[in-house]
């Protein structure tokens, strides 16, 4: 006698769009012009064009669907087919300044060894991680007793690519378990950048952070 | 069947301006003609790897499309082990099949030639009409034979970077090649670095692997302990235009094709095209004097019933071992340093089942092309047609072609603008 009910359509709280341009701004805000940058899931090569033609800067992707790498070429950006799962094989050690992974670290397998191979490859490491603490995803979970939803992509928990859900507070301990070096954290809060936002970890759908190998010094 | 010795070729020639004959694809060159140029001439021979002098040589090659007023549009494809430089189209309308790369070549194909000029010149020591142990030794008067010098790839490229002069190309929009051809390409890079704007390297590797070089040595033990191998001098009428192909180690030949065809197969494709189907009948014929039972087999002689009808044994025993001896590594001290010299773009292509350059050695071409800073990008494409993937997969690699060309025409012209400035 169950009668079919319409799904009640639940507003959700989404995360950012991972190729937002804002997010995008940030980055390059982070970057210094004529340096050599690698993009970690580069999609169509956005991020590097703008990094190439306004910064004058030495750029490389890593992307593993063919579309998107396709996409990148009509840009003239070079690019490497790649499974971020299988680490940075391949790449010899410190041979970028800037190794960038957007809002992709949640998607990896083993996102520690990620950053760990960024760390090798780059001088610093840049990485834009969304913040699963914010006060609306912990209200979804502790209130409705729903898992969050990122992006602005109608995922379900049982066919979203995020494979893993951190705060802040937990990036910052693999910074350390890595014993990588927090240069800069830029918490996130609606597209804008908020330098030393107060209750950063419940306010910021995502946060900037700049990683150094302790006892690497960036060279200006 | 016999093939046409070129003797005389023009000396210098002029790209070729005037369209083909109206085809009735209009995706294809049309009707093509493979021409003949002479270079190397006394008193300039070319110095081999080897130390010894080479010259004249006479190079056939084709070309398809127009050279630009900047000159800035010449590709140069480099052809595998056996291949020719008829690439596109048809030398007589009467021809049962187009050139090898028909495919990807022509107007509005990968290599557009509505936009691009394209050049594919019969490697040296060939036998499709550039000069090789086929050809007749002015010293002597007779066919070269075993007595044709030693060359190496680098030897063969310093030909075609000599041919592209001639054609009048300072700088070649692209250098592209599959296999040997590939391995070419990343010669080309190292040895003639400021001649190219980009290499699009094909299931090629910066070596030869030991198991690549244990098919060769069987397949040249195959031709040489044929008994019409004669130490190579078996070209009969030793002294005429006619090379007489007949009368060499055909069998040798065959079998040297046969080994080498199977490694440019894939275990999935033989067993999707044969299977263990039998070629006659049902039942087996429990006679060990029937020669062909299986589909494979029948398939096998055929490919070498049809490769010793257009090739020459000594060629493939020159060929092969230039293909041996080639290791950038071990010629520049690493694989990096010899492509660190060049300001070229990079395309890197390997395919998931190609068992003979598999990918992780495109992907040692490609490290070290990232470790020198090189503009590269890199594809593994999926496939089941195994090493000749490459030949075969032509709209995966047209959809690449396509946007890395253009962009690269691109930097060229901004570069021409920048010297006019």
């Amino acid at each position: 006698m169950a009668t079919v009910t319409k799904p009640k359509k639940i507003r959700r709280f989404c995360m950012p769009d991972p190729f937002a341009v804002l997010t995008d701004e940030i980055i390059q805000a982070q970057i210094r012009s004529r340096t050599r940058v690698l993009d970690l899931g580069c999609g169509d090569g956005r991020l590097l064009q703008t990094l190439r033609d306004v910064h004058q800067c030495q750029v490389q992707g890593i992307e593993l669907d063919l579309e998107e790498l396709k996409a990148a070429m009509h840009r003239g950006i070079p690019v490497l087919q790649g499974d971020l799962d299988h680490g940075l094989d391949g790449f010899p050690d410190d041979s970028f300044d800037f190794a960038v992974l957007s809002q992709t670290l949640q998607q990896v397998r083993q996102p520690r060894l990620i950053v760990q191979e960024m760390l090798r490859v780059a001088k610093q490491a840049l990485v834009v991680v969304p913040n699963f603490a914010h006060w609306k995803v912990r209200l979804k979970v502790g209130l409705h007793g729903r898992a969050p939803v990122t992006s602005q992509l109608p995922y379900e928990w049982y066919d979203t690519p995020n494979l893993h859900f951190m705060s802040m507070c937990d990036f910052r301990d693999l910074a350390e378990l890595l014993e990588a070096k927090i240069v800069k954290e830029l918490p996130i809060i609606r597209g804008r950048a908020v330098e030393g936002a107060w209750w950063a970890n419940l306010r910021a759908d995502s946060a900037l952070y700049v990683l150094e190998k302790n006892g690497k010094h960036s060279s200006a | 069947m016999s093939i046409e010795n070129p003797v005389a070729a023009p000396a210098m020639i002029q790209p070729d301006t005037e369209s083909p004959p109206a085809a009735s694809d209009p995706r294809s060159v049309g009707i093509v003609e493979t021409k003949f140029l002479t270079l190397f001439e006394p008193p300039h021979p070319l110095v081999l790897a080897n130390g010894s002098t080479l010259g004249p040589i006479t190079v056939a090659y084709e070309t398809y499309g127009k050279l630009n007023a900047a000159k800035d549009n010449a590709i140069y494809v480099c052809h595998a082990l056996t291949g020719d430089a008829h690439m596109a189209g048809k030398r007589a309308t009467e021809d049962r099949k187009p050139g090898w790369w028909d495919e990807l070549v022509g107007p509005d194909k990968g290599l557009d030639t509505n936009r691009y000029f394209v050049i594919c010149a019969n490697v040296l020591g060939g036998c499709q009409g550039t000069t090789g142990p086929g050809s007749i030794n002015p010293a002597t008067g007779r066919r070269y034979g075993l007595d044709f010098p030693f060359i190496t790839f680098a030897d063969m490229v310093s030909v075609h970077s000599e041919l592209t002069r001639k054609l009048g190309i300072d700088k070649l929009l692209s250098v592209i090649g599959g296999s040997v051809g590939g391995m070419q390409v990343l010669e080309w890079a190292a040895k003639f670095p400021d001649q190219i704007r980009s290499a699009v390297c094909l299931a090629t590797g910066p070596r030869l692997s030991a198991q690549g070089i244990a098919f060769n040595m069987v397949g040249r033990r195959a031709i040489t302990s044929d008994p019409n191998f004669s130490q190579g001098s078996y070209y009969g009428d030793e002294k005429g235009s006619i090379i007489n192909i007949e009368s060499g180690p055909k069998l040798g030949l065959a079998i040297a094709r046969m080994v080498a065809h199977i490694t440019y197969l894939s275990e999935e494709s033989i067993e999707n095209k044969f299977g263990r189907h039998l070629q006659h009948r049902e039942q087996f014929t429990f006679d060990m004097t029937t020669d062909v039972e299986f589909q494979v087999e029948s398939y096998l002689h055929y490919q070498g019933q049809r490769f010793v009808e257009r090739f020459d044994a000594n060629s493939y025993l020159y060929l092969t071992r230039a293909m041996d001896y080639f290791d950038l590594a071990r010629d520049y001290g690493g694989v990096s340093q010899a492509l660190a010299k060049t300001n070229a773009r990079f395309l890197v292509v390997s395919y998931t089942s190609d068992w003979l350059f598999p990918t992780a050695q495109s992907k040692e071409i490609v490290a070290s092309l990232v470790k020198s800073g090189r503009h590269v990008t890199f594809v593994e494409l999926e496939s089941p047609f195994g090493h000749d993937s490459f030949l075969l997969e032509v709209e995966p690699l047209q959809e690449m072609l396509e946007p890395f060309l253009s962009q690269t025409h691109l930097t060229a012209a901004s570069d021409n603008i920048g010297k006019s400035k």
